[in-house]
């Protein structure tokens, strides 16, 4: 029994993740890498929203769709929800650290239509999980995106001070970057 | 079909009544950033920021209007400061807005004052004592050297003379005592 979950966090946080692996969530990604305590902070929030989210629309779907019949209203449950666990995330982000909230920005509502948090949601549905294996599924993804969130903005943060040609400047070494990283986490596949 | 929307404006009322307690039970009073901000500056309320006073230069700050290296009092220790607060690169104290000067105090030549009350009114502590043709005095220990005093002094009786240490008020400069 706890072996399956052993097995469902590292294929979420490694062999199947979310970012490198499945191409989901790239917008806070690249958006708010920039700086490794922001991404740290963004990893936080989003591990909490993707760990409620999937425990909650578990629930909407076990006890309020499949009883009632209401399955085609999947994805509009879900997105009310996840809406729902955002909105209060970000209330308790601003109280507790109003510096992470401003420098978060737009990018903390914005969890809302991170579409890994959906996709996690709609995934837990498609493979039948449990309730535990939904929390854990959810969970394992958020912390496979916090890990490379914080590993590509260590990576960017040097990136700063190399020497990279005018062109390459910005945005496209760190897209170069990702895909490079995003190489490299194939290489787990062997693992589950 | 109706049932269906009954089902779902329910869950969406649920929904929307925990978001309401929780806006109520994380209420957020005022910008707790414009507080953070403002207890880093100086608080001499010299205007030299361009703002009327320390705390609309928080707000600006906390809004991104303006930037942070527009304190002269503060000097580049309080930029740095600001800087590390609000997690961005630190920059050089913007020299337009005037240079950083030892703290000093406004001091009246009592033989020469009129009791005009004008720099009364010019000051944004209250630091002076006085009244209509009556001698003025300053409370040392509130003036903040702000310099507001001095232009609207009509007989220029105002000198700001520059604090020496005391063995009361004797504040050590931590970075010279650990680079000698």
């Amino acid at each position: 029994m706890l072996n399956e979950y052993v097995l469902i966090l590292v294929s979420t946080i490694l062999v199947n993740n979310f970012v490198l692996v499945k191409f989901l969530g790239l917008c806070p990604f690249m958006g708010v890498s920039k700086n490794i305590d922001t991404a740290i902070g963004m990893g936080f929030a989003t591990t909490f929203v993707l760990t409620l989210a999937s425990i909650s629309s578990y629930l909407i779907n076990t006890y309020i769709l499949i009883p009632f019949e209401l399955e085609y209203l999947r994805t509009i449950a879900f997105i009310v929800a996840i809406a729902a666990v955002v909105g209060f995330t970000e209330l308790v982000v601003h109280k507790t650290s109003p510096v992470l909230h401003q420098s978060l920005g737009v990018f903390l509502p914005l969890i809302t239509t991170n579409c890994a948090v959906l996709g996690v949601a709609l995934l837990n549905v498609g493979q039948a999980n449990g309730f535990l294996a939904s929390g854990v599924y959810g969970f394992g993804a958020a912390i496979g995106f916090s890990f490379v969130l914080v590993l590509f903005s260590a990576i960017r943060e040097r990136i700063e001070s190399a020497n990279v040609p005018t062109i390459f400047q910005g945005v496209p070494i760190a897209l170069i970057t990702a895909g490079l990283m995003s190489m490299a986490f194939m290489g787990f596949i062997g693992l589950a | 079909m109706l049932d269906s929307v009954f089902i779902f404006s329910s869950l969406a009322l649920l929904l929307g009544l925990i978001l309401g307690y929780a806006a109520i039970k994380f209420k957020v009073s005022g910008n707790p950033l414009v507080e953070q901000i403002d207890a880093i500056l100086p608080q001499t309320q010299c205007a030299q920021c361009d703002y009327p006073g320390c705390r609309p230069y928080a707000e600006a700050i906390a809004s991104g209007e303006a930037q942070i290296n527009q304190c002269p009092p503060g000097g580049q220790d309080g930029v740095d400061a600001l800087a590390d607060l609000l997690n961005i690169e630190t920059m050089e104290l913007n020299s337009e807005h005037g240079e950083t000067k030892p703290k000093r105090v406004a001091v009246v030549d009592e033989e020469v004052c009129i009791g005009c009350t004008l720099c009364i009114q010019a000051c944004p502590v209250d630091a002076f004592v006085g009244s209509t043709k009556v001698m003025t005095s300053v409370i040392a220990d509130e003036c903040t050297g702000c310099d507001l005093c001095l232009p609207v002094c009509p007989v220029d009786c105002i000198d700001m003379v520059e604090v020496k240490p005391t063995m009361r008020n004797f504040v050590p400069n931590i970075s010279e005592v650990v680079n000698a």
